[in-house]
């Protein structure tokens, strides 16, 4: 797949001398889903900001479709939709105009008829006539969507979509991003819900404190990083482990009751195969099994730690 | 150029002009007759001429540049603090659009409203006293000239205004005292010449005697100053705007 977006040692300092972007290079590939996964504070709104045109770079350079954002800003500009995280919208205006506005802002001609196609996307053809302030927020969230679409842009930068959204509508949400990728839209999105980025990302970036600390593919970074552990119910709670079991990877729940043995899926050897012979050997009785793949929560968590260390 | 965006911008701002239309004309229909009851019958009636104009006729032209320069400012201001305000504004700065379009949009649109306004006066003022216009094509020049310049600088305040009280702040302190000063109600010549000498350094004065020469054919100032005065104005104001965009002050980090 072409790069559709391309960001090269992105640096942004604001006035006080605050630091958000410390060199951020990232290559977009088109029609991908990339999710901006960092805490709050982490220069995940600046990054698209920088890009949008909102911020300027104090130094560094995004082109996106081999446009220049700065030099050549009309053309790079008018392939890029935003959607803000704020609810940033005029609330006496009607849905449909809102909407045409944002159109011909970006220079597009009149057209009716692709008003019409990105409002019924997005349900809200009944509400075209209604006043923004009339309508509840999961709507006027999707009219800050159609508002972004409303110039047919190529790439899609989705600032915390779904932060402060109940789970219904983000299920919603979700679904109208995957409407979006299978009419061939590139999508940006942040979020510090990592079960987001796990649900509908390709790939998954995670930045913190103004640096990119990796960009990956979605599964094979669960797969690379991904552990899962072997749990191992008791019938009866034990005191402590038995000498002959005794390993870092082996550790006693709080209450005694269950073995939780962690290890890697892409090791050689598991180890579990031992693990049961030793634990038959040393007289315990099972009462249960399962296992537990670990998420990318806990791949995030490591990573900033790693990151703070 | 992005025309359409241009265009979008003003049909924009011009809707929301249409859609409070009868508070839009109203007020300053009544406060115009309010004027004339006051100034040109009761007191009126009690003032000699002024330079040979009666003087309910003799305040029309500062009457008219009074609501237009009030208008404008408030215009413009509100039309772009507006967006910043409520956030609207990442659309602007995100879009591919220059400043000169931006402004092109809102001070276009701020300078048509106002120019509304100022003919609804004027046709206003038909009705209470007998106006003759020497030289209709220049007082369109100085109506429209004075629409953009105050629109203009209403653009800037807009801009430089960090909350509501601010974009008061100026037209009031400033903006009011100047016009009321500026000879709307009066000939500069009426005044000791020592605050004849002082009303030179207000700018307002050379934009309403230009405006009433117009009219009348008699001015405080020559009207080729008054010219000069309103295009220097612009370009002032231009240049500022110009400036702002280029720094990005107030609206982009």
């Amino acid at each position: 797949m072409p790069d559709i977006v391309k960001i090269t040692n992105l640096r942004k300092a604001y006035a006080g001398g605050f630091e958000a972007l410390k060199g951020v290079n990232l290559t977009i590939e088109q029609g991908e889903i990339l999710a901006l996964l960092g805490p709050n504070g982490a220069g995940k709104t600046t990054l698209i900001s920088t890009i949008c045109g909102i911020t300027t770079a104090t130094d560094g350079s995004v082109a996106v479709g081999g446009h220049d954002t700065v030099k050549d800003y009309r053309k790079a500009r008018s392939m890029i939709g935003l959607v803000p995280q704020e609810i940033n919208l005029e609330p006496f205006e009607k849905v449909i105009s809102t909407v045409a506005f944002s159109r011909g802002l970006f220079g597009k001609p009149k057209n009716d008829a692709a008003i019409e196609k990105i409002l019924r996307q997005l349900s809200l053809w009944d509400k075209k006539d209604n006043q923004i302030r009339e309508l509840s927020g999961g709507m006027k969230r999707r009219v800050l969507i159609a508002k972004a679409l409303a110039h047919e842009p190529r790439v899609l930068f989705l600032d915390e979509p779904t932060a402060g959204v109940d789970v219904e509508l983000r299920r919603d949400m979700w679904g109208i991003v995957a409407g979006l990728k299978a009419d061939g839209v590139t999508i940006i999105l942040t979020t510090h819900y990592i079960e987001e980025a796990e649900a509908i990302a390709d790939r998954i970036g995670i930045i913190a404190e103004g640096e990119l600390l990796l960009v990956e593919d979605k599964d094979k970074l669960m797969a690379r990083m991904g552990k899962k552990q072997l749990v191992v119910q008791l019938t009866k709670p034990i005191d402590a482990l038995p000498v002959s079991l005794a390993s870092d990877s082996l550790a006693l729940s709080d209450d005694g009751a269950a073995l939780i043995y962690t290890y890697d899926t892409r090791a050689e050897r598991t180890g579990i195969t031992k693990l049961l012979s030793d634990v038959s050997n040393a007289g315990l009785v099972l009462a249960d099994i399962e296992t537990k793949q670990s998420s990318l929560e806990d791949i995030f968590v490591d990573l900033i730690k790693e990151g703070a260390a | 150029m992005n025309w359409i965006a241009v265009k979008s911008i003003y049909t924009f701002e011009m809707a929301r002009f249409f859609r409070t239309i009868t508070q839009s004309l109203i007020s300053p229909v009544l406060s115009t007759s309010l004027y004339f009851v006051v100034f040109g019958a009761a007191i009126g009636s009690r003032i000699q001429q002024v330079e040979g104009i009666s003087y309910g006729a003799f305040i029309v032209p500062g009457l008219i540049m009074l609501s237009v320069i009030t208008q404008s400012i408030s215009n413009a201001s509100f039309g772009i603090y507006f967006p910043k305000f409520i956030g609207t504004v990442f659309e602007l700065l995100s879009a591919p659009v220059n400043f000169f379009e931006i402004v092109l949009g809102y001070v276009g649109a701020a300078a048509t409203k106002a120019l509304f306004i100022g003919i609804i006066i004027l046709i206003t003022a038909f009705f209470f006293v007998d106006i003759t216009i020497l030289h209709p094509v220049w007082m369109v020049v100085f109506l429209v000239l004075t629409c953009i310049s105050f629109s203009l600088m209403g653009f800037i305040i807009g801009i430089w205004a960090g909350s509501f009280e601010q974009l008061q702040l100026v037209p009031l302190l400033i903006v009011t005292p100047l016009v009321f000063l500026g000879g709307s109600f009066y000939s500069i010549s009426m005044l000791p010449p020592a605050w004849q000498v002082v009303s030179h350094f207000n700018p307002v004065v050379y934009l309403i005697s230009g405006f009433r020469w117009a009219f009348f054919g008699a001015a405080d100032v020559p009207i080729m100053t008054s010219l000069f005065a309103i295009a220097g104005f612009t370009l002032l104001g231009l240049a500022v705007i110009w400036w702002i965009f280029r720094t990005g002050w107030r609206i982009r980090q």
